[in-house]
């Protein structure tokens, strides 16, 4: 059996070549960055040299690149260092309900501090409001965190407009990129951002490594006590495979981007009309034009979402849901529930995704099989 | 013969011997074997551990050794609404639940094998100590042939329907046998121990356990001819001939429990393991299931039992025409327990059976 991977949302394929580009650092090249000799000055320059193209992706200097081991501990260390430095200038933060939980959680570890959180709801379509954020913003609001684009839906926030609003205001803001640094095109500068997260699992690098840019001039308290890596802001010693494994990655994406984008959307339509042809109750999640190419999250109405992953699955395609299934009943994800409410369109979310490797034939296949499984399904149902 | 790999069996997984040795022995036979972890129950702790997390891992564990796809299904719901609610009403109706059977019953074959069949399962299998055969069309549920795991008794509410759709792999093996299949195969449960006990409860203290559900109603324990004797902590923590915890001293025999009075809330405690009021000599049951669809005639004998692993009792049953049924004994018998099933077999073929409503004391005439 073909298998078809259509999470790349979740998790992605590392590219041969950034794969290739890491194998001189696990066994020639393997000095430690912070030694002084030969082999520690071989690997921090070829540190450099990735932590240069990082940058130049989101067009950032290199010096404003903390190298992390993922995506939440980029989230992390900007919103719990950032407050935990700032709480003199105020405890008041801002975020929105569909985060990642990576952004959620360490909000709400820093409400156990002392800190209070103000998290923004969305509309139906996935989108904050500008009304609700300036109505939430304070004298003593420090910082705003709000995503770039959303794991489950795609949905891409107004990060421009806030940004812009935001330069008036005492509060910094970070953004969760996760999803979109490789999707489409990211620069700090213009987006007026002052900190973003990226991990390099979701443009096909390495898992367990990621960054933080952090705007010039920005403190953080290190979430890592040790050495004095990364200009003291995250200890212990960096991973000079994983680095060039994840900036070779995301120049190979960057390459390519708008030619994927226009796959993407062609995949879109051709799984979407095939399911329509077929009769398939499919109800897209999220804003229409708001988004990225490479996520499709779709409801299916009446349909028991578990079994249809479990059915898919058996059939050799991977997709996921958002939903999880607590207590014996499905409950829909938090931004599902967010966008609808408790209801059956937030339950029988499914959430594809498309990258490397994706084919037509596959989306055909896909759809194919999406439909039968369907129609076994209200057969026995 | 059809194909085996064009088959897909559903294995119920729990995370023991049982179920993996199941999974094991139909993969060898070249099935499409799926493995299904079903969590019935939230047992996750203040610090956040959970068994069922364990039991989980150990299925993933086997069930990557044997290279078959596995899932976990929450059916919390459906237990609570079918298996749980049930055993509370029993206990407060003074009866002896038996969860089990409605366990097999309402979840591992009826959410559990509809869930299967959505998978496109032909079967669903278990690791139960059970046979079946088909003759004539008609499904017939057979004991294993290790007479000391025979598991008929817990599956006695079953229908042709669910019967048609269910393998029992381990019916033909004796225990120890299925022990030493999974060792040679190296499985990653073979030395685990089997569990005990009613699988919500797990190894917990029982009153404690039920305290959190029921309130509790001291009273006191009193004999036949109402001399109080001690007082009792709730008379659902107790069971007809039941002899440990009572906690009467004195001379003569040990103290058994021979009776409830749900009116007076009184436990009636006797002395002597044979104390008379312990005896019965027929019973009714209620809501009978009969496993081909219907009673072989409206008035047979045949065996029965009355509690899991019990020796077979010749009995007389006669079959009334609201589904009840009224069981004669040809011995008298100790400690019938209302809220437990009777069972009855023909031979090795297990006919049905129902739960015990009353008892008919063999003393009650005398009292």
């Amino acid at each position: 059996m073909e298998r078809i991977y259509l999470d790349h949302a979740a998790t992605t394929p590392v590219h041969p070549k950034a794969a290739e580009a890491m194998m001189p650092y696990f066994t020639s090249v393997f000095g430690n960055p912070s030694s002084t000799h030969h082999y520690g000055r071989e690997s921090k320059a070829a540190l450099q040299r990735a932590r240069r193209i990082l940058a130049d992706a989101v067009g950032a200097s290199a010096e404003e690149i903390v190298l992390t081991a993922g995506g939440t501990e980029a989230d992390n260390l900007a919103i719990m260092g950032y407050a935990r430095n700032h709480h003199h200038l105020g405890r008041h933060i801002i975020t929105a309900v569909t985060e990642h939980h990576g952004v959620l959680h360490a909000c709400q570890a820093l409400e156990k501090e002392g800190f209070s959180v103000t998290y923004l709801n969305v509309d139906s379509s996935g989108l904050i409001r500008m009304e609700e954020l300036e109505e939430a913003l304070r004298d003593d609001t420090i910082l705003v965190s709000l995503m770039t684009a959303n794991n489950e839906t795609g949905v891409v926030q107004p990060i421009q407009a806030i940004g812009d609003r935001l330069k008036e205001h005492q509060a910094v803001f970070h953004t969760d990129a996760v999803q979109a640094v490789g999707k489409r095109e990211i620069h700090v500068s213009d987006l007026g951002v002052d900190m973003l997260a990226a991990s390099a699992h979701k443009f096909n690098g390495p898992n367990g490594t990621g960054f933080l840019y952090v705007r010039k001039g920005i403190q953080l308290s290190p979430l890592l006590h040790g050495g004095s890596q990364e200009r003291k802001r995250r200890a212990g010693t960096e991973s000079t495979a994983l680095a060039a494994g994840m900036a070779e990655a995301l120049r190979l994406t960057l390459e390519e981007m708008e030619l994927k984008q226009t796959e993407q959307e062609r995949f879109r339509r051709l799984l979407l009309t095939q399911l329509e042809h077929g009769g398939a109750e499919a109800v897209v999640n999220g804003h229409p034009e708001e988004r990225l190419s490479n996520v499709l999250n779709i409801s299916f109405p009446g349909a028991n979402v578990e079994q249809l992953l479990m059915n898919l699955d058996l059939e050799g395609i991977a997709v996921s849901s958002g939903s999880a299934c607590t207590a014996g009943s499905i409950e829909a994800s938090h931004v599902l529930t967010a966008m609808h409410g408790d209801s059956e369109r937030g339950r029988s979310a499914v959430r594809f995704s498309f990258g490397l490797g994706t084919t037509d034939e596959q989306i055909n296949r896909t759809a194919e099989t999406l439909l039968r499984v369907l129609q076994r399904m209200k057969m026995l149902n | 013969m059809a194909d085996n790999a064009e088959i897909r069996v559903v294995v119920g997984m729990s995370g023991g011997v049982d179920s993996s040795v199941t999974a094991h022995l139909l993969k060898e036979e070249g099935y499409d074997v799926v493995g299904i972890f079903m969590k019935n129950w939230d047992d996750s702790d203040e610090s956040g551990f959970c068994s069922a997390t364990e039991d989980y891992e150990d299925v993933a564990a086997v069930a990557d050794q044997l290279g078959i796809p596995y899932y976990t299904v929450n059916f919390e719901k459906e237990y609570w609404d079918n298996v749980f609610s049930y055993f509370l009403d029993e206990y407060k109706a003074g009866r002896t639940p038996n969860p089990d059977v409605m366990c097999n019953k309402e979840i591992k074959f009826k959410a559990f094998l509809d869930h299967a069949m959505a998978l496109g399962a032909d079967y669903v299998a278990t690791g139960h100590y059970a046979r079946k055969t088909v003759e004539n069309g008609e499904v017939k549920l057979l004991k294993g042939v290790d007479s000391n795991k025979d598991q008929t008794y817990f599956l006695n509410a079953l229908s042709q329907e669910q019967l048609s759709r269910v393998m029992f792999p381990l019916g033909n093996l004796p225990k120890p046998e299925v022990r030493d299949i999974a060792k040679k195969a190296e499985l990653a449960t073979a030395a685990k121990k089997d569990s005990t006990g009613i699988c919500f409860i797990g190894e917990r203290n029982f009153k404690e356990f039920l305290m959190q559900f029921l309130p509790a109603k001291s009273g006191t324990m009193e004999t036949l001819e109402g001399e109080v004797k001690g007082t009792h902590e709730g008379l659902m923590y107790y069971t007809l001939g039941q002899r440990q915890g009572l906690g009467i001293g004195g001379a003569g025999e040990p103290w058994f429990v021979v009776d409830k009075d749900l009116e007076r809330n009184v436990l009636i405690v006797g002395q002597g393991y044979h104390h008379p009021l312990l005896y019965s000599e027929a019973l009714k049951a209620e809501s009978v299931n009969w496993i081909s669809g219907a009673a072989p005639s409206e008035s047979f004998s045949c065996t029965a039992k009355f509690r899991y692993r019990q020796e077979d009792k010749p009995v007389t049953v006669t079959v009334n025409e609201d589904g009840s049924a009224d069981v004669t004994f040809a011995e008298p018998e100790r400690a019938v327990t209302p809220g437990q099933y009777v069972v009855f077999y023909d031979g090795d073929v297990c006919l049905g059976g129902g739960t015990i409503d009353q008892v008919y004391k063999a003393a009650a005439l005398s009292l």
